[in-house]
């Protein structure tokens, strides 16, 4: 019988895909090892047979995933240099770092996929695959570092603890990683927010005006409603994802109305109410023509963020070059560390 | 725009004295001096480490996953390889 231990590979790298994968010869006996694996709720790990929808379904997932860490260091780095003190501006510089880490742990999981680390980037500049259109909007003031610290942060824990026990094995070992570090984000921000709130009427005025800018972009991030999302199902029944994203959105829901009562500020819904029966927040209507408009491109930022990243890779091409020219001299040399 | 196609490495993180060196995940680097120093701000920030290893992702040979069944099988039929496999009186100690 197949077992899950014997699934295990050494490394991370696709080395290679067995050949006749997605012809149609003879695939019947890998496809039932496949639905096997999953409904056991075992991982898929690199060098297994996988469907090909499976195979272009994650691609497409991760690396949309990785280009949002990419593009969001943008809009929170846009305030280190007026961080106002040196203890936040230490920790808004960790957070920015975290989330460059964040987004090569998920290229390299898209890479064990078979795709290279060039080609998505690629895909990146030339608009081909996207990212997160919460990063589209606007950091118009310092309070905005809290509020997506906060609601942004906070939404993307919610999207990807589940993630953590997603049915292919480097997706789910690289959301462990996130996850644990994703929880300094959110509360950082918390405790920014906070001090803001409890400051001079200024300072808590404008706390609120920020999150008030930042809640519906948030709810957004869950993607559309369950009848309107077309991957849903199918990356359900592969279990690449555990909850729909209606569920998702409640839970987050949830969660925030009574931490923004700790925070003393207040949620911009008028709608927003305990429903007993239900057992969750009742929350007003989503203006997902906002959404669709900002993930087509015309979102306030679309442009700023692509130009800038295009703009850091080519600035960056020398500094690739020199050390890929430095590596090819000293090739003759040892590779690899030493044992210790 | 300019492909260097940098090598991967794959990393490998003791995370402290008297344990083994652990598979943390992997990287791209010119060379294996730089692959240390990117291990290290990748997968250590938080003090996760003591020591590195990195390889060259080319370096490794797996098995296949096609072939593990047969591959693995002599290990299948010798349950007298553990210990549960016999059958000691009650009541024996220290065995």
């Amino acid at each position: 019988m197949a077992t899950a231990a014997a699934r295990e590979t050494a490394g991370s790298q696709a080395y290679d895909v067995p050949d006749g994968a997605g012809d149609t010869t003879d695939t019947t006996g890998y496809e039932r090892a496949f639905d096997a694996a999953v409904a056991a709720d075992e991982r898929i790990e690199p060098r297994d047979w996988m469907p090909d929808a499976y195979r272009a379904t994650l691609v497409r997932q991760i690396a949309q995933h990785a280009h949002s860490e990419i593009i969001g260091m943008q809009p929170e780095a846009n305030w280190i240099t007026r961080a106002p003190s040196l203890r936040r501006k230490a920790i808004l510089m960790a957070k920015v770092q975290d989330e460059a880490g964040h987004g090569l742990y998920l290229y390299s999981a898209a890479e064990t996929l078979g795709v290279s680390r060039d080609e998505l980037l690629d895909k990146l500049h030339s608009g081909r695959q996207k990212y997160s259109s919460i990063f589209n909007y606007p950091t118009l003031t310092w309070a905005d570092v809290g509020a997506i610290g906060w609601l942004v942060d906070g939404a993307a824990i919610t999207n990807q603890v589940p993630l953590c026990r997603c049915s292919y094995g480097p997706y789910a070992r690289a959301m462990v990683r996130i996850c644990k570090e994703e929880s300094f984000h959110q509360r950082q921000g918390y405790e920014l927010l906070l001090a803001l709130s409890r400051g001079t009427p200024e300072q808590h005025a404008m706390a609120q005006d920020a999150v008030d800018r930042w809640w519906w972009p948030s709810l957004m991030m869950f993607g559309p409603p369950d009848d309107e999302s077309q991957h849903s199902a199918q990356s359900m029944a592969w279990k690449i994802k555990r909850h729909s994203n209606d569920e998702l959105r409640q839970r987050f829901v949830d969660i925030c109305v009574p931490q923004a009562a700790s925070l003393g500020l207040t949620l911009p819904d008028p709608d927003l109410k305990w429903n007993e029966e239900r057992g969750h927040y009742d929350f007003g209507p989503i203006d997902w023509t906002e959404f669709w408009d900002v993930l087509k491109g015309n979102g306030p930022c679309n442009e700023q963020r692509l130009t800038r990243r295009r703009q850091a890779h080519e600035e960056g091409a020398w500094v690739r070059e020199a050390a890929a020219a430095h590596a090819a001299k000293h090739s003759n040399g040892e590779t690899g560390a030493t044992r210790a | 725009m300019t492909h260097t196609d940098w090598p991967l490495w794959e990393v490998f993180v003791r995370s402290r004295r008297g344990l083994s060196h652990t598979h943390a995940g992997s990287l791209h680097a010119p060379d294996a001096e730089l692959a240390l120093r990117n291990a290290r701000d990748l997968y250590t920030r938080r003090g996760e480490g003591v020591s590195i290893w990195v390889v060259p992702s080319s370096s490794i040979t797996a098995s296949s996953p096609d072939e593990k069944d047969p591959f693995f099988e002599p290990a299948a039929d010798k349950p007298y390889r553990h210990p549960t496999f016999y059958e000691i009186p009650e009541g024996v100690q220290h065995l």
